[in-house]
């Protein structure tokens, strides 16, 4: 069901003899955090969880998935905050929308990548709606904030009636849309660790049309010393096999290093390394391994020229362009 | 099994009975017979269904009817009568266009018609967020709309002179 499913959001085709319409499911719309998991309980593999609906929407209208009961968590009270706690971490709820990430003054300040990130997720219309838990939960290999999570080494908050645990985002994902996540539990919140001084960022994808899910994409932290040495790196591919992966060859080439073009370009050799690469309709594998070193050492340009705690990167062919 | 939701649309109170897997969309044309929310893909790919729902644009296929219980709605037959230089006529009952609407119209934005409600109210959403964006701004908050007649670029220079004469 996965690869069907992949299939058809990838190409922007409707699979051959595919509904446009959802099969007929019954709706629940729990006020409460308690009401969401005893029902998700209840209802067991029958329920699916609808957050912004922008890829359950689809894969319902295709009949991809055909749930007996969708549980709507966007009127459940407290999934949607944002905040900022005395260590300086940043707490976003899970329904927080990606409009408010991409808006948010308080992101583009203290986490810089998600801001970077934002304009490259989709359109105005589906960042409107479609929500930072939503995406993480469904785990599409090319999605932008999966990547983003893994390369700020996020924490998330796994909720379900027998308790809560916190997950790393480098071990959520286990492969193509599919996650730590069990049956009964609901992903409510995502902690981003604040943002040492030292720390740059770069992100970029590409795509065949600006909005469209990314060929392949890289989005990294690194932090550079006063000596401009790079101390530390995150490095994240993703779209570029089945679900968004670190580079560490990369990673470990930079470390100790002085950060500049002639490091990118080297380091950036490695990216690959490692990754078992999709090959599908739009991009085979062997273009892939190019994308991902030419984006790597771009990504890495932009994050060694921008001044520290600010933003990198626009979408193409768009000069400046942020909505 | 039905729920019963009420929304504003257009600024009129609405209530009524809806089965959970109608969409938003679908609610609108079949419901209450706006058909000016055109269906293209059904799947959130071209964006002719775009309507505003509280002030923000979104995919009217990608959202249940039942999502927008307690929400205002606006679809394309609702522009001109928000808009601030001709809505009073509209109210006082004369056919007039939005100015948004009036500049498609002078810059030729459209010829089959088939993406013009979903340009028009994702303009609609950006201009009340944005009076005066560059040229970028607007080309990228279209970007989620297709078209398959003008090559975009009048549909740009229409939605920068409604800008225009919204903020004159």
């Amino acid at each position: 069901m996965p690869n069907r499913y992949f299939a058809a959001r990838h190409s922007n085709a409707l699979p051959v003899g595919a509904a446009v319409k959802a099969a007929a499911f019954d709706y629940l719309a729990p006020r409460t955090l308690d009401q969401a998991l005893t029902a998700l309980s209840a209802h067991g593999d029958d329920a699916k969880l609808l957050a912004g609906g922008q890829s359950l929407a689809p894969v319902l209208a295709l009949r991809l998935a055909n749930p007996a009961v969708l549980i709507d968590l966007n009127r459940v009270a407290g999934l949607d905050r944002l905040q900022t706690d005395g260590a300086g971490d940043m707490h976003v709820g899970a329904m927080v929308r990606s409009r408010t990430l991409e808006l948010s003054p308080e992101i583009a300040r203290a986490q810089p990548l998600i801001h970077a990130a934002m304009p490259w997720v989709a359109h105005v219309q589906i960042r409107n709606r479609g929500t930072l838990g939503g995406s993480l939960s469904h785990a599409d290999p090319s999605a932008e904030l999966p990547a983003v999570a893994i390369a700020c080494d996020a924490v998330l908050t796994l909720r379900s009636l027998r308790g809560e645990r916190e997950v790393a985002a480098e071990s959520f994902f286990k492969g193509l849309f599919t996650t730590a996540l069990a049956q009964d539990e609901i992903l409510t919140s995502v902690r981003f660790p604040g943002w040492p001084a030292t720390r740059r960022c770069g992100f970029i994808e590409l795509a065949r049309r600006h909005g469209d899910y990314a060929i392949v994409g890289v989005a990294l932290t690194v932090d550079i010393d006063d000596s401009a040495k790079v101390t530390a790196a995150r490095l994240v591919l993703f779209g570029a096999s089945d679900m968004p992966m670190r580079a560490r060859a990369v990673e470990s080439a930079l470390i100790g290093e002085p950060a500049d073009a002639a490091l990118a370009a080297r380091a950036a050799s490695a990216a690959a390394a490692g990754l078992d690469l999709r090959s599908d309709h739009q991009a085979s594998a062997e273009y892939r391994r190019e994308l991902a070193q030419v984006l790597t050492r771009r990504a890495l340009v932009q994050a060694f020229s921008a001044p520290a705690a600010t933003v990198a990167g626009a979408p193409p062919g768009i000069a400046g362009g942020q909505q | 099994m039905t729920h019963q939701i009420r929304l504003t649309v257009n600024g009129e109170a609405v209530a009524r009975e809806v089965e959970p897997r109608l969409t938003l969309a679908d609610f609108l044309r079949e419901t209450l017979d706006l058909t000016g929310t055109h269906l293209g893909c059904e799947h959130g790919v071209c964006g002719a269904c775009t309507v505003v729902v509280d002030g923000r644009s979104v995919r009217g296929c990608l959202m249940f009817a039942v999502q927008a219980d307690e929400t205002s709605v606006v679809t394309v037959e609702g522009l001109a009568a928000l808009c601030p230089q001709r809505g009073d006529a509209v109210r006082r009952g004369e056919q007039q266009l939005s100015v948004l609407q009036d500049a498609f119209r002078q810059h030729h934005a459209l010829q089959c018609g088939f993406c013009t409600s979903g340009l028009l109210t994702t303009a609609h959403a950006l201009l009340a967020e944005t009076p005066d964006p560059t040229p970028d701004q607007v080309r990228l908050a279209i970007s989620g709309n297709l078209c398959r007649c003008t090559g975009y670029i009048p549909i740009v220079e229409a939605i920068l002179d409604a800008a225009r004469r919204l903020r004159e």
